[in-house]
């Protein structure tokens, strides 16, 4: 579903060649794709390693907040949906696992570095989706804003990275689709249905926001992202994208955006209020409403699962072992 | 303890007869019939194949892009292969 401007460009630079490094930037200015086995310098593997393996563990994670309510889906075809919708999230976590592998790590580190607690995953996800109309917002808002973020990450200057996010793209615009249908069937409900849909707004627009994470003054690191053409827009440039994209439809729903500063300028754009940056500090420290309980259904999960890693892994030695004495 | 690893295996799908299969991807599995297993699921969600290929990754033979000056340089200099190298009147036609 996303990756969140988290990702910190390594300062440690190590003896490079410097004609190997005017050559890889010179094929990135000249926007040739680069692939697995081609040379990069050090950083650049890390840096795609690290900002490919958080987008790929804020998918998986991003299953659990709608997974909740998978039982509880109001109707069958509301339920197919979503199961539907959780299905892609877990495969797009394993398009993209695949396409970090590609830099060197293997799948197996990665998914440890995240049950370890050592890598992070977007900060949304540490939100509780407390009713059914969190599964609409979630859709509307939450996959929204990672629609923007990832469309540009489709010409992302790493070959296997862009290509994965192609598949996602196609994808992901039935989750933004069904989350904004059941925004729309709630509006038009009771009143209490529509003060679900508004509540659920209230609760996921400011987090939403923190998404495209910290404002561009305050992001030193995205330069050479930028220039390493990872990075196409500026956290603040995607930000008021969202914005602008999602206000009318939150008036064609008839529902008020909770930000009293709101104002749209004279070019059209939404100037929105001050977003509170300490409590996006404070998700990232891990002190969100659910980052404790997150990690813990993760390595259950994990743990849960290990008879079967096993089993099957005995079950291919065992036909391997046969095949090789007949 | 760290997870111990799966073997990963490259995947093909044919979209439709009459088109070759293309790579989409890899994905981890303990055997050959769980690998395509996973395929249908993780890589044809929405109808994308009618036909799958899984192969062990290690099983492929690739060659060195550092060697690409090296391995494709006699296609470079053979401008003969091409059709335009030739020079037939326009009022020929189309050949």
């Amino acid at each position: 579903m996303y990756t969140q401007a988290l990702n910190i460009t390594d300062k440690i630079r190590t003896a490079e060649d410097p004609a190997d490094l005017a050559r890889f930037q010179s094929r990135i200015d000249a926007d040739d794709r680069i692939e697995p086995n081609d040379w990069m310098p050090a950083a650049y593997r890390r840096t795609l390693t690290r900002q490919i393996s958080q987008h790929a563990h804020s998918e998986i994670v991003g299953q659990l907040p709608e997974g909740a309510w998978l039982t509880r889906a109001p109707s069958l075809r509301r339920k197919a949906a979503l199961l539907a919708k959780v299905q892609d999230e877990c495969g797009h976590g394993l398009y993209l696992y695949a396409a970090a592998e590609t830099l060197g790590t293997s799948r197996e580190a990665l998914v440890d570095a995240l049950l370890e607690g050592k890598a992070k995953y977007s900060s949304i996800f540490n939100y509780p989706t407390l009713t059914w109309a969190d599964i609409g917002a979630v859709g509307w808002l939450v996959d929204g804003a990672a629609i923007m973020n990832q469309i540009p990450l489709c010409r992302c200057s790493y070959g296997p990275y862009a290509r994965a996010m192609i598949r996602v793209c196609k994808e992901e615009s039935f989750h933004q689709r069904q989350g904004y249908e059941i925004m729309l069937t709630l509006c038009a409900g009771t009143l209490e249905q529509k003060a679900m849909a508004q509540d659920a707004l209230d609760r996921w627009w400011w987090p939403c926001l923190m998404m495209f994470g910290p404002p561009d003054g305050e992001s030193q690191h995205s330069d050479q992202s930028t220039l390493w053409k990872i990075k196409r827009f500026s956290n603040d440039e995607l930000r008021q994208k969202f914005v602008d994209a999602t206000i009318p439809q939150a008036q064609k729903l008839g529902l008020t955006i909770p930000d009293p500063a709101l104002v749209q300028d004279a070019d059209g754009h939404w100037r929105y209020g001050a977003i509170d940056w300490e409590e996006f500090r404070q998700i990232l420290a891990g002190n969100g409403p659910c980052n404790r309980e997150r990690l813990a259904t993760r390595r259950r999960s994990h743990e849960d699962g290990a008879w079967v890693r096993e089993a099957a892994a005995a079950f291919a030695a065992k036909r391997a072992a046969r095949q090789q004495a007949a | 303890m760290p997870t111990p690893d799966t073997t990963l295996w490259e995947v093909f799908i044919r979209s439709r007869n009459g088109l070759a299969h293309k790579h989409v991807g890899s994905l981890h599995a303990a055997d050959a019939t769980m690998a395509l297993q996973a395929a249908r699921d993780v890589y044809t969600r929405r109808g994308e194949g009618l036909s799958v290929w899984v192969v062990p990754s290690n099983a492929i033979t690739a060659s060195d892009p550092a060697d690409k000056g090296m391995m494709f340089e006699p296609a470079e200099s053979k401008i003969y292969r091409h059709p335009t190298f030739y020079d037939v009147p326009d009022d020929v036609g189309h050949m």
